[in-house]
Protein backbone atom coordinates (compact mmCIF):
# COMPACT_ATOMS: atom_id res chain seq x y z
CA UNK A 1 0.00 0.00 0.00
CA UNK A 2 1.54 3.40 -0.84
CA UNK A 3 1.61 6.20 1.18
CA UNK A 4 -2.12 7.47 -0.06
CA UNK A 5 -3.53 4.28 0.49
CA UNK A 6 -2.56 4.22 4.11
CA UNK A 7 -3.82 7.63 4.74
CA UNK A 8 -7.05 6.43 3.34
CA UNK A 9 -7.33 3.02 5.75
CA UNK A 10 -5.85 5.53 8.53
CA UNK A 11 -9.09 7.33 7.96
CA UNK A 12 -11.63 4.34 7.26
CA UNK A 13 -10.03 3.10 11.07
CA UNK A 14 -10.45 6.49 12.56
CA UNK A 15 -14.55 5.51 11.51
CA UNK A 16 -14.87 2.50 12.43
CA UNK A 17 -12.90 3.57 15.84
CA UNK A 18 -16.34 5.75 16.22
CA UNK A 19 -18.74 4.12 15.56
CA UNK A 20 -17.41 1.46 16.86
CA UNK A 21 -17.21 3.27 20.34
CA UNK A 22 -20.67 5.09 19.53
CA UNK A 23 -22.33 1.81 19.40
CA UNK A 24 -21.09 0.05 22.26
CA UNK A 25 -21.50 3.26 24.37
CA UNK A 26 -18.19 2.96 26.17
CA UNK A 27 -14.40 2.81 24.98
CA UNK A 28 -11.46 5.00 24.86
CA UNK A 29 -11.63 7.18 21.78
CA UNK A 30 -8.52 9.38 23.08
CA UNK A 31 -5.85 7.08 22.86
CA UNK A 32 -7.34 4.97 20.30
CA UNK A 33 -7.55 8.17 17.80
CA UNK A 34 -3.85 8.58 18.84
CA UNK A 35 -2.43 5.15 17.82
CA UNK A 36 -4.16 4.82 14.47
CA UNK A 37 -1.47 5.98 12.40
CA UNK A 38 0.95 3.79 13.49
CA UNK A 39 -1.33 0.59 13.63
CA UNK A 40 -1.94 1.41 9.95
CA UNK A 41 1.56 1.68 9.00
CA UNK A 42 2.36 -1.40 10.56
CA UNK A 43 -0.71 -3.87 9.42
CA UNK A 44 -1.07 -2.69 5.91
CA UNK A 45 2.44 -2.19 4.95
CA UNK A 46 4.90 -3.11 7.85
CA UNK A 47 4.62 -6.27 9.12
CA UNK A 48 4.61 -9.65 7.58
CA UNK A 49 1.50 -11.38 8.60
CA UNK A 50 -1.25 -13.40 7.05
CA UNK A 51 -4.62 -12.93 7.93
CA UNK A 52 -5.62 -16.10 7.18
CA UNK A 53 -2.72 -18.16 9.17
CA UNK A 54 -3.14 -16.35 12.02
CA UNK A 55 -0.82 -18.47 13.61
CA UNK A 56 2.24 -18.79 11.15
CA UNK A 57 5.09 -19.15 13.16
CA UNK A 58 6.85 -17.21 10.76
CA UNK A 59 4.57 -14.04 11.87
CA UNK A 60 5.58 -10.66 12.87
CA UNK A 61 3.93 -9.88 16.14
CA UNK A 62 1.90 -6.64 17.33
CA UNK A 63 1.16 -6.41 21.05
CA UNK A 64 -1.12 -3.38 22.02
CA UNK A 65 -0.13 -3.20 25.67
CA UNK A 66 -2.35 -0.11 25.83
CA UNK A 67 -4.93 -2.26 25.79
CA UNK A 68 -7.68 0.55 25.93
CA UNK A 69 -6.63 1.55 22.46
CA UNK A 70 -7.84 -1.90 21.37
CA UNK A 71 -10.93 -0.39 19.01
CA UNK A 72 -7.67 0.88 16.65
CA UNK A 73 -6.37 -2.83 16.38
CA UNK A 74 -9.70 -4.44 15.83
CA UNK A 75 -10.74 -2.54 12.61
CA UNK A 76 -7.39 -2.76 11.48
CA UNK A 77 -7.42 -6.60 11.84
CA UNK A 78 -11.24 -6.91 9.99
CA UNK A 79 -10.16 -4.40 7.34
CA UNK A 80 -7.00 -6.56 6.50
CA UNK A 81 -9.62 -9.71 6.74
CA UNK A 82 -9.04 -11.41 9.77
CA UNK A 83 -12.80 -10.98 10.15
CA UNK A 84 -15.92 -9.63 9.24
CA UNK A 85 -16.47 -5.88 9.32
CA UNK A 86 -19.53 -6.18 10.25
CA UNK A 87 -18.26 -8.01 13.69
CA UNK A 88 -16.40 -4.89 14.76
CA UNK A 89 -19.99 -2.97 15.59
CA UNK A 90 -20.58 -5.79 18.62
CA UNK A 91 -17.37 -4.23 20.54
CA UNK A 92 -18.17 -4.76 24.15
CA UNK A 93 -21.44 -6.60 23.96
CA UNK A 94 -22.17 -9.58 25.66
CA UNK A 95 -21.30 -12.74 23.58
CA UNK A 96 -18.75 -10.49 21.21
CA UNK A 97 -14.92 -12.32 20.63
CA UNK A 98 -14.28 -8.06 20.69
CA UNK A 99 -13.49 -7.34 24.55
CA UNK A 100 -13.54 -4.37 26.06
CA UNK A 101 -9.79 -4.74 26.36
CA UNK A 102 -7.62 -7.52 24.19
CA UNK A 103 -8.30 -11.20 24.76
CA UNK A 104 -5.72 -13.47 23.29
CA UNK A 105 -7.73 -16.72 22.62
CA UNK A 106 -11.44 -15.04 21.95
CA UNK A 107 -10.15 -13.34 18.64
CA UNK A 108 -7.56 -14.34 15.57
CA UNK A 109 -4.99 -11.81 15.81
CA UNK A 110 -4.82 -10.68 19.53
CA UNK A 111 -1.24 -11.92 20.21
CA UNK A 112 -1.88 -11.14 24.21
CA UNK A 113 -4.16 -10.56 26.85
CA UNK A 114 -3.38 -6.48 28.04
CA UNK A 115 -5.22 -3.93 29.68
CA UNK A 116 -3.95 -4.24 33.00
CA UNK A 117 -1.02 -1.82 31.81
CA UNK A 118 2.62 -2.32 31.66
CA UNK A 119 2.98 -6.25 31.16
CA UNK A 120 2.88 -5.74 27.90
CA UNK A 121 6.76 -4.81 26.73
CA UNK A 122 7.73 -7.83 28.61
CA UNK A 123 5.60 -9.95 27.08
CA UNK A 124 6.83 -9.25 23.62
CA UNK A 125 10.53 -9.53 25.06
CA UNK A 126 9.63 -13.42 25.21
CA UNK A 127 8.12 -13.69 21.84
CA UNK A 128 11.39 -12.08 20.78
CA UNK A 129 13.81 -14.67 22.70
CA UNK A 130 11.71 -17.00 21.66
CA UNK A 131 12.61 -15.84 17.82
CA UNK A 132 16.79 -15.54 18.72
CA UNK A 133 16.43 -19.01 20.05
CA UNK A 134 14.69 -20.35 16.92
CA UNK A 135 17.02 -18.36 14.45
CA UNK A 136 13.47 -16.73 13.07
CA UNK A 137 13.32 -13.86 11.30
CA UNK A 138 9.89 -12.20 12.83
CA UNK A 139 10.07 -9.14 14.23
CA UNK A 140 8.00 -8.29 17.25
CA UNK A 141 6.16 -4.73 17.87
CA UNK A 142 4.78 -3.31 21.20
CA UNK A 143 2.80 -0.42 21.64
CA UNK A 144 2.57 1.39 25.09
CA UNK A 145 1.40 4.82 26.13
CA UNK A 146 3.08 7.42 27.80
CA UNK A 147 1.39 7.33 30.65
CA UNK A 148 1.71 3.64 30.83
CA UNK A 149 5.31 4.39 31.16
CA UNK A 150 4.91 5.22 34.68
CA UNK A 151 4.40 1.41 35.02
CA UNK A 152 7.98 -0.24 36.72
CA UNK A 153 7.51 -3.13 35.08
CA UNK A 154 8.20 -1.11 31.69
CA UNK A 155 11.83 -0.07 32.52
CA UNK A 156 12.16 -4.09 34.00
CA UNK A 157 11.47 -5.01 30.91
CA UNK A 158 13.77 -2.06 29.03
CA UNK A 159 16.59 -3.42 30.78
CA UNK A 160 16.03 -6.92 30.13
CA UNK A 161 15.45 -6.50 26.40
CA UNK A 162 18.92 -4.39 26.11
CA UNK A 163 20.79 -7.09 27.86
CA UNK A 164 19.35 -9.65 26.10
CA UNK A 165 20.02 -7.52 22.80
CA UNK A 166 16.79 -7.64 21.73
CA UNK A 167 17.36 -6.14 18.25
CA UNK A 168 14.37 -7.69 16.84
CA UNK A 169 11.90 -5.78 19.58
CA UNK A 170 10.66 -2.14 18.60
CA UNK A 171 8.39 -0.51 21.54
CA UNK A 172 6.71 2.33 20.39
CA UNK A 173 5.56 4.54 22.56
CA UNK A 174 2.23 6.60 21.45
CA UNK A 175 3.21 9.84 23.45
CA UNK A 176 -0.69 11.78 23.28
CA UNK A 177 0.35 13.46 26.68
CA UNK A 178 -2.38 12.31 28.15
CA UNK A 179 -3.58 10.10 30.42
CA UNK A 180 -7.15 9.08 32.14
CA UNK A 181 -6.83 12.00 34.92
CA UNK A 182 -4.96 14.84 32.88
CA UNK A 183 -1.89 16.00 31.00
CA UNK A 184 0.89 13.40 32.17
CA UNK A 185 3.51 16.27 32.36
CA UNK A 186 1.04 17.19 35.61
CA UNK A 187 0.61 13.60 36.97
CA UNK A 188 4.75 12.15 37.17
CA UNK A 189 6.43 13.46 34.37
CA UNK A 190 8.31 11.69 32.31
CA UNK A 191 10.99 13.85 30.60
CA UNK A 192 13.56 13.69 29.45
CA UNK A 193 11.99 10.56 27.65
CA UNK A 194 14.57 10.49 24.92
CA UNK A 195 17.58 10.11 27.24
CA UNK A 196 16.12 7.86 29.88
CA UNK A 197 15.73 5.10 27.29
CA UNK A 198 19.36 5.54 26.20
CA UNK A 199 20.27 5.46 29.34
CA UNK A 200 18.60 1.92 29.34
CA UNK A 201 21.03 0.77 26.35
CA UNK A 202 18.17 1.21 23.65
CA UNK A 203 18.48 2.97 20.10
CA UNK A 204 15.90 6.00 20.54
CA UNK A 205 14.40 7.35 17.26
CA UNK A 206 11.90 10.23 17.90
CA UNK A 207 9.04 11.19 15.28
CA UNK A 208 5.94 13.01 15.05
CA UNK A 209 3.39 9.66 15.43
CA UNK A 210 0.84 11.26 12.69
CA UNK A 211 3.38 11.29 9.90
CA UNK A 212 3.10 8.15 7.95
CA UNK A 213 6.71 9.01 5.92
CA UNK A 214 8.26 9.60 9.58
CA UNK A 215 6.68 6.12 10.60
CA UNK A 216 7.67 3.93 7.80
CA UNK A 217 11.80 5.30 8.09
CA UNK A 218 11.65 4.78 11.61
CA UNK A 219 9.68 1.36 11.50
CA UNK A 220 12.73 0.47 8.21
CA UNK A 221 15.40 2.05 10.83
CA UNK A 222 14.25 -0.30 13.72
CA UNK A 223 14.11 -3.27 11.91
CA UNK A 224 17.74 -2.54 10.26
CA UNK A 225 18.91 -1.82 13.37
CA UNK A 226 21.36 -4.75 15.32
CA UNK A 227 22.75 -5.09 18.57
CA UNK A 228 20.33 -3.69 20.36
CA UNK A 229 16.25 -2.90 20.96
CA UNK A 230 14.41 0.22 19.48
CA UNK A 231 11.78 2.43 20.72
CA UNK A 232 9.98 4.98 18.38
CA UNK A 233 8.76 7.80 20.63
CA UNK A 234 6.01 8.88 18.62
CA UNK A 235 5.10 12.53 19.32
CA UNK A 236 0.90 12.30 18.95
CA UNK A 237 -2.32 14.25 19.94
CA UNK A 238 -4.73 12.59 21.46
CA UNK A 239 -8.14 12.22 19.97
CA UNK A 240 -6.10 12.89 16.98
CA UNK A 241 -8.76 13.73 13.60
CA UNK A 242 -11.38 14.92 15.86
CA UNK A 243 -11.30 18.73 16.02
CA UNK A 244 -13.18 18.39 19.61
CA UNK A 245 -11.61 15.29 20.90
CA UNK A 246 -8.25 16.72 20.21
CA UNK A 247 -6.04 17.58 23.58
CA UNK A 248 -9.66 16.85 24.71
CA UNK A 249 -8.95 14.49 28.09
CA UNK A 250 -12.54 14.18 28.41
CA UNK A 251 -12.30 11.84 25.65
CA UNK A 252 -9.71 9.27 27.36
CA UNK A 253 -12.65 6.95 28.59
CA UNK A 254 -15.99 8.55 26.81
CA UNK A 255 -17.93 7.42 24.19
CA UNK A 256 -19.45 10.49 21.68
CA UNK A 257 -23.46 10.97 21.95
CA UNK A 258 -25.16 10.06 18.79
CA UNK A 259 -24.66 13.73 17.79
CA UNK A 260 -21.28 13.83 18.69
CA UNK A 261 -20.54 10.43 16.01
CA UNK A 262 -22.37 12.28 13.07
CA UNK A 263 -20.02 15.11 13.97
CA UNK A 264 -17.05 13.02 13.93
CA UNK A 265 -18.10 10.82 10.88
CA UNK A 266 -18.58 14.16 9.17
CA UNK A 267 -14.87 15.98 10.06
CA UNK A 268 -13.33 12.16 9.38
CA UNK A 269 -15.28 11.79 5.85
CA UNK B 1 8.36 -44.85 55.42
CA UNK B 2 5.49 -43.86 57.85
CA UNK B 3 6.56 -44.01 61.66
CA UNK B 4 10.41 -42.94 60.88
CA UNK B 5 11.62 -39.93 59.77
CA UNK B 6 14.28 -41.09 56.90
CA UNK B 7 15.89 -37.68 55.16
CA UNK B 8 16.19 -37.81 51.15
CA UNK B 9 17.07 -34.32 49.46
CA UNK B 10 14.88 -31.29 49.38
CA UNK B 11 11.93 -31.35 47.20
CA UNK B 12 13.87 -28.03 45.88
CA UNK B 13 16.99 -29.74 44.91
CA UNK B 14 14.58 -33.05 43.55
CA UNK B 15 13.40 -30.28 41.04
CA UNK B 16 16.70 -29.08 39.52
CA UNK B 17 17.77 -32.46 38.92
CA UNK B 18 14.50 -32.80 37.55
CA UNK B 19 14.88 -30.22 34.85
CA UNK B 20 18.25 -30.96 33.63
CA UNK B 21 16.41 -34.17 32.79
CA UNK B 22 13.81 -32.30 30.87
CA UNK B 23 16.26 -30.24 29.28
CA UNK B 24 17.89 -33.07 27.56
CA UNK B 25 14.86 -34.77 26.80
CA UNK B 26 12.76 -31.53 25.50
CA UNK B 27 14.95 -28.61 23.69
CA UNK B 28 11.54 -26.45 24.26
CA UNK B 29 12.40 -26.43 27.81
CA UNK B 30 13.43 -22.73 28.90
CA UNK B 31 14.17 -21.63 32.73
CA UNK B 32 13.61 -18.63 34.25
CA UNK B 33 14.90 -16.93 37.60
CA UNK B 34 14.92 -14.14 39.18
CA UNK B 35 18.71 -14.08 40.90
CA UNK B 36 17.54 -16.94 43.12
CA UNK B 37 18.76 -19.96 41.03
CA UNK B 38 21.06 -21.44 43.55
CA UNK B 39 18.58 -21.65 46.09
CA UNK B 40 15.58 -22.65 43.67
CA UNK B 41 17.80 -24.85 42.28
CA UNK B 42 17.33 -23.79 38.55
CA UNK B 43 21.04 -23.04 38.73
CA UNK B 44 21.65 -26.98 38.09
CA UNK B 45 20.00 -26.49 34.26
CA UNK B 46 21.37 -22.85 33.78
CA UNK B 47 24.93 -24.95 34.46
CA UNK B 48 24.07 -27.62 31.64
CA UNK B 49 21.70 -25.36 29.52
CA UNK B 50 23.37 -21.93 29.28
CA UNK B 51 21.45 -20.73 26.27
CA UNK B 52 18.05 -21.73 27.20
CA UNK B 53 18.09 -20.02 30.87
CA UNK B 54 17.65 -16.60 31.22
CA UNK B 55 18.65 -14.49 34.47
CA UNK B 56 15.76 -11.85 34.56
CA UNK B 57 17.61 -10.37 37.45
CA UNK B 58 15.51 -8.85 40.94
CA UNK B 59 12.38 -7.93 38.52
CA UNK B 60 9.74 -11.00 38.87
CA UNK B 61 7.04 -9.13 37.05
CA UNK B 62 9.13 -8.79 34.22
CA UNK B 63 9.80 -12.46 34.41
CA UNK B 64 6.56 -13.99 34.24
CA UNK B 65 5.55 -11.52 31.55
CA UNK B 66 8.26 -12.94 29.36
CA UNK B 67 7.86 -16.45 30.03
CA UNK B 68 4.12 -15.58 28.90
CA UNK B 69 5.83 -14.27 25.64
CA UNK B 70 8.33 -17.38 25.18
CA UNK B 71 4.99 -19.70 26.15
CA UNK B 72 2.86 -18.30 22.94
CA UNK B 73 5.95 -19.44 20.54
CA UNK B 74 5.89 -23.02 21.64
CA UNK B 75 8.16 -22.62 24.36
CA UNK B 76 7.74 -24.36 27.56
CA UNK B 77 8.82 -21.69 30.46
CA UNK B 78 9.70 -22.73 33.54
CA UNK B 79 9.86 -19.67 36.05
CA UNK B 80 11.52 -19.63 39.19
CA UNK B 81 11.83 -18.17 42.55
CA UNK B 82 10.78 -18.15 46.46
CA UNK B 83 7.20 -18.90 46.60
CA UNK B 84 6.80 -15.67 48.24
CA UNK B 85 8.26 -13.40 45.81
CA UNK B 86 6.62 -15.30 42.94
CA UNK B 87 2.76 -15.33 44.34
CA UNK B 88 2.74 -11.85 45.70
CA UNK B 89 4.90 -9.64 43.44
CA UNK B 90 3.75 -11.30 40.29
CA UNK B 91 -0.14 -11.54 40.73
CA UNK B 92 -1.55 -9.85 38.15
CA UNK B 93 1.34 -10.54 35.83
CA UNK B 94 -0.12 -14.41 36.61
CA UNK B 95 -3.73 -12.92 36.26
CA UNK B 96 -3.46 -11.29 32.88
CA UNK B 97 -0.22 -12.41 30.81
CA UNK B 98 -0.53 -16.05 31.83
CA UNK B 99 -3.86 -17.07 33.36
CA UNK B 100 -6.31 -14.91 31.26
CA UNK B 101 -4.96 -16.97 27.82
CA UNK B 102 -4.57 -20.16 29.57
CA UNK B 103 -0.68 -20.19 28.77
CA UNK B 104 1.56 -23.37 29.24
CA UNK B 105 3.68 -21.41 31.71
CA UNK B 106 4.91 -23.36 34.87
CA UNK B 107 5.70 -21.60 38.22
CA UNK B 108 7.72 -23.03 40.55
CA UNK B 109 7.95 -21.67 43.97
CA UNK B 110 10.67 -22.85 46.50
CA UNK B 111 11.06 -21.61 49.92
CA UNK B 112 6.94 -22.36 50.89
CA UNK B 113 6.05 -22.31 53.91
CA UNK B 114 7.85 -21.56 57.17
CA UNK B 115 10.02 -24.83 56.96
CA UNK B 116 13.14 -22.15 55.86
CA UNK B 117 13.31 -21.24 59.65
CA UNK B 118 16.07 -18.82 60.13
CA UNK B 119 15.27 -15.94 57.31
CA UNK B 120 12.38 -14.82 58.54
CA UNK B 121 8.66 -14.00 57.52
CA UNK B 122 9.54 -11.97 54.74
CA UNK B 123 10.83 -14.91 53.00
CA UNK B 124 7.97 -17.27 53.65
CA UNK B 125 5.40 -18.51 51.20
CA UNK B 126 2.71 -18.58 52.72
CA UNK B 127 -0.13 -17.77 51.20
CA UNK B 128 1.15 -19.05 47.42
CA UNK B 129 -1.26 -21.54 47.70
CA UNK B 130 -4.50 -19.34 48.23
CA UNK B 131 -2.67 -17.07 45.42
CA UNK B 132 -2.46 -20.03 43.02
CA UNK B 133 -5.94 -21.43 43.30
CA UNK B 134 -7.29 -18.32 43.03
CA UNK B 135 -6.41 -17.96 38.85
CA UNK B 136 -8.47 -20.03 37.17
CA UNK B 137 -7.52 -22.94 34.77
CA UNK B 138 -4.54 -23.19 37.21
CA UNK B 139 -2.83 -26.78 37.90
CA UNK B 140 -1.68 -25.94 41.89
CA UNK B 141 0.61 -28.56 43.44
CA UNK B 142 2.71 -29.65 46.59
CA UNK B 143 4.94 -32.33 46.16
CA UNK B 144 5.94 -34.54 49.87
CA UNK B 145 9.33 -35.26 48.94
CA UNK B 146 11.79 -35.72 45.94
CA UNK B 147 9.96 -38.59 44.41
CA UNK B 148 6.70 -36.91 44.32
CA UNK B 149 8.81 -33.86 43.33
CA UNK B 150 10.47 -35.65 40.49
CA UNK B 151 7.08 -36.99 39.66
CA UNK B 152 4.98 -33.98 39.24
CA UNK B 153 7.80 -31.63 37.91
CA UNK B 154 7.66 -33.74 34.87
CA UNK B 155 3.70 -34.42 34.61
CA UNK B 156 3.61 -30.32 34.88
CA UNK B 157 6.00 -30.17 32.11
CA UNK B 158 3.87 -32.40 29.66
CA UNK B 159 0.58 -30.61 30.87
CA UNK B 160 -0.55 -27.88 28.29
CA UNK B 161 -1.30 -25.20 30.62
CA UNK B 162 -0.16 -23.11 33.31
CA UNK B 163 0.82 -24.97 36.77
CA UNK B 164 2.34 -24.02 39.94
CA UNK B 165 4.34 -25.96 42.17
CA UNK B 166 5.72 -25.31 45.92
CA UNK B 167 9.14 -26.64 46.80
CA UNK B 168 10.50 -26.36 50.23
CA UNK B 169 13.88 -25.57 51.44
CA UNK B 170 14.76 -27.78 54.09
CA UNK B 171 15.52 -31.97 53.37
CA UNK B 172 12.14 -33.37 53.29
CA UNK B 173 11.59 -36.86 55.14
CA UNK B 174 10.77 -39.84 52.36
CA UNK B 175 6.75 -40.49 52.21
CA UNK B 176 7.49 -42.62 49.16
CA UNK B 177 8.75 -45.65 47.64
CA UNK B 178 10.48 -45.16 44.07
CA UNK B 179 8.23 -46.41 41.38
CA UNK B 180 4.88 -44.98 42.81
CA UNK B 181 2.32 -43.69 39.83
CA UNK B 182 1.23 -40.19 40.24
CA UNK B 183 -1.10 -38.32 37.92
CA UNK B 184 -2.32 -34.66 38.47
CA UNK B 185 -5.66 -34.13 40.53
CA UNK B 186 -5.01 -37.54 41.85
CA UNK B 187 -4.86 -38.26 45.49
CA UNK B 188 -2.55 -41.18 46.91
CA UNK B 189 -3.91 -42.81 49.82
CA UNK B 190 -0.19 -43.41 51.78
CA UNK B 191 -2.07 -45.47 55.02
CA UNK B 192 -5.57 -46.87 55.06
CA UNK B 193 -7.40 -46.72 58.25
CA UNK B 194 -11.50 -46.59 59.76
CA UNK B 195 -11.78 -43.84 62.35
CA UNK B 196 -10.75 -40.49 60.62
CA UNK B 197 -8.63 -39.24 57.60
CA UNK B 198 -5.73 -36.81 57.62
CA UNK B 199 -5.38 -34.86 54.57
CA UNK B 200 -2.34 -33.23 54.19
CA UNK B 201 0.48 -32.02 51.60
CA UNK B 202 4.32 -31.03 51.55
CA UNK B 203 6.26 -31.61 54.71
CA UNK B 204 2.99 -32.16 56.59
CA UNK B 205 2.34 -35.64 54.79
CA UNK B 206 4.78 -36.96 56.75
CA UNK B 207 3.64 -35.23 60.26
CA UNK B 208 0.49 -36.94 59.37
CA UNK B 209 2.51 -40.37 59.22
CA UNK B 210 3.77 -39.87 62.58
CA UNK B 211 0.40 -38.82 63.71
CA UNK B 212 -1.05 -41.79 62.80
CA UNK B 213 1.34 -44.35 64.13
CA UNK B 214 0.89 -42.12 67.31
CA UNK B 215 -3.20 -42.35 67.32
CA UNK B 216 -2.65 -46.89 66.45
CA UNK B 217 -1.40 -46.69 70.17
CA UNK B 218 -4.27 -45.19 70.96
CA UNK B 219 -6.16 -47.33 69.50
CA UNK B 220 -7.39 -44.97 66.51
CA UNK B 221 -7.33 -46.09 63.19
CA UNK B 222 -6.00 -43.12 61.11
CA UNK B 223 -6.28 -42.69 57.31
CA UNK B 224 -3.60 -41.03 55.68
CA UNK B 225 -4.28 -39.23 52.04
CA UNK B 226 -1.28 -37.48 50.34
CA UNK B 227 -3.30 -34.99 48.37
CA UNK B 228 -0.38 -33.44 46.12
CA UNK B 229 -2.28 -31.35 44.04
CA UNK B 230 -4.75 -28.78 45.39
CA UNK B 231 -6.47 -27.63 42.53
CA UNK B 232 -8.13 -29.34 40.67
CA UNK B 233 -8.58 -31.24 43.96
CA UNK B 234 -9.41 -35.14 44.50
CA UNK B 235 -13.03 -34.64 44.78
CA UNK B 236 -13.69 -38.64 44.51
CA UNK B 237 -10.91 -39.15 47.18
CA UNK B 238 -12.25 -36.89 49.45
CA UNK B 239 -15.98 -37.67 49.61
CA UNK B 240 -14.32 -41.48 50.23
CA UNK B 241 -12.36 -40.32 52.49
CA UNK B 242 -15.54 -38.91 54.56
CA UNK B 243 -18.03 -41.72 53.92
CA UNK B 244 -15.72 -44.48 54.89
CA UNK B 245 -14.07 -42.48 58.08
CA UNK B 246 -16.50 -40.15 58.78
CA UNK B 247 -14.13 -36.89 60.00
CA UNK B 248 -11.16 -35.60 58.59
CA UNK B 249 -8.18 -33.76 59.54
CA UNK B 250 -6.78 -31.16 56.61
CA UNK B 251 -3.35 -30.12 57.77
CA UNK B 252 -0.85 -27.97 55.26
CA UNK B 253 1.96 -25.91 55.40
CA UNK B 254 -0.24 -22.64 54.85
CA UNK B 255 -2.25 -20.08 56.04
CA UNK B 256 -5.94 -21.65 56.49
CA UNK B 257 -7.56 -19.05 54.17
CA UNK B 258 -7.97 -20.45 50.66
CA UNK B 259 -5.66 -23.44 50.88
CA UNK B 260 -5.69 -27.46 50.97
CA UNK B 261 -8.04 -27.07 54.27
CA UNK B 262 -10.80 -25.08 52.65
CA UNK B 263 -10.53 -26.54 49.32
CA UNK B 264 -11.04 -30.12 51.15
CA UNK B 265 -14.09 -28.71 53.03
CA UNK B 266 -15.63 -26.94 50.34
CA UNK B 267 -15.96 -30.32 48.72
CA UNK B 268 -17.31 -32.10 51.87
CA UNK B 269 -20.01 -29.51 52.25
CA UNK B 270 -21.19 -29.69 48.78
CA UNK B 271 -20.95 -33.72 48.91
CA UNK B 272 -20.43 -35.06 52.13
CA UNK B 273 -20.27 -33.11 55.02
CA UNK B 274 -18.55 -34.72 58.00
CA UNK B 275 -16.90 -32.94 60.95
CA UNK B 276 -13.77 -31.75 60.51
CA UNK B 277 -10.34 -30.39 61.99
CA UNK B 278 -8.06 -27.84 60.30
CA UNK B 279 -3.99 -27.73 60.98
CA UNK B 280 -2.33 -24.55 58.95
CA UNK B 281 -1.44 -21.18 60.17
CA UNK B 282 -4.12 -19.53 62.11
CA UNK B 283 -4.06 -15.47 60.38
CA UNK B 284 -0.29 -14.72 61.22
CA UNK B 285 2.79 -14.44 60.21
CA UNK B 286 5.95 -17.11 61.27
CA UNK B 287 9.10 -15.49 62.73
CA UNK B 288 13.01 -16.32 62.34
CA UNK B 289 13.87 -19.77 64.23
CA UNK B 290 14.51 -23.51 63.62
CA UNK B 291 12.14 -25.16 61.21
CA UNK B 292 10.91 -27.57 64.73
CA UNK B 293 10.94 -24.31 66.50
CA UNK B 294 8.69 -22.94 64.34
CA UNK B 295 6.25 -26.14 63.45
CA UNK B 296 6.14 -26.06 67.29
CA UNK B 297 5.00 -22.55 68.18
CA UNK B 298 2.56 -22.79 64.81
CA UNK B 299 1.25 -26.18 65.48
CA UNK B 300 2.39 -27.87 62.42
CA UNK B 301 3.85 -31.28 64.32
CA UNK B 302 2.19 -34.64 64.53
CA UNK B 303 1.59 -33.78 67.82
CA UNK B 304 -0.92 -31.05 66.99
CA UNK B 305 -2.58 -33.45 64.19
CA UNK B 306 -3.00 -35.91 66.92
CA UNK B 307 -4.39 -33.67 69.03
CA UNK B 308 -6.93 -32.06 66.36
CA UNK B 309 -7.33 -35.52 65.41
CA UNK B 310 -8.86 -36.28 69.05
CA UNK B 311 -11.18 -33.24 68.57
CA UNK B 312 -12.36 -33.73 65.42
CA UNK B 313 -13.39 -37.55 66.29
CA UNK B 314 -15.20 -36.59 69.61
CA UNK B 315 -17.49 -34.52 66.85
CA UNK B 316 -18.83 -37.84 64.75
Amino acid sequence: MDIDGLRGMAKTIRRDIIRMIAEASSGHPGGSLSATDIITALYFKVMRHDPKRPGWPERDRFVLSKGHAVPALYSALARSGYFAVDLLWTLRKFGSPLQGHPEMGRLAGIEASTGSLGQGLSIGAGMALAGKLDKKEYQVYVMIGDGESEEGQIWEAAMAAAYYRLNNLTAIIDYNSQQLDGWVRDIIELEPIVDKWKAFGWHVIEIDGHDLHQILKALDEAKATKQMPTVIIARTVKGKGVSFMENNVEFHGMAPTAEQKELALRELS
Amino acid sequence: MSCKRVYGMATRDAYGKTLVELGKENPNIVVLDADLSKSTKSALFAKEFKDRFFNMGIAEANMVSTAAGLATCGKIPFASSFASFLMCKTFDQLRMSVANPHLNVKLVGSHGGISIGEDGASQMGVEDIALACALPGFVVMVPADEIATRALVRLAAEYAGPVYIRTGRPKAPFVYQPGVRFEIGKANVLREGRDITVIANGLLVQEAMEAACQCSEKGIDVRVVDMHTVKPVDVDAIIQSARTTGAIVVAEEHLLSGGLGAAVAQVAAENSPVPMGFIGLRDTYAESGLPEELFKKYGLTSLHIVAEIEKTIKRK
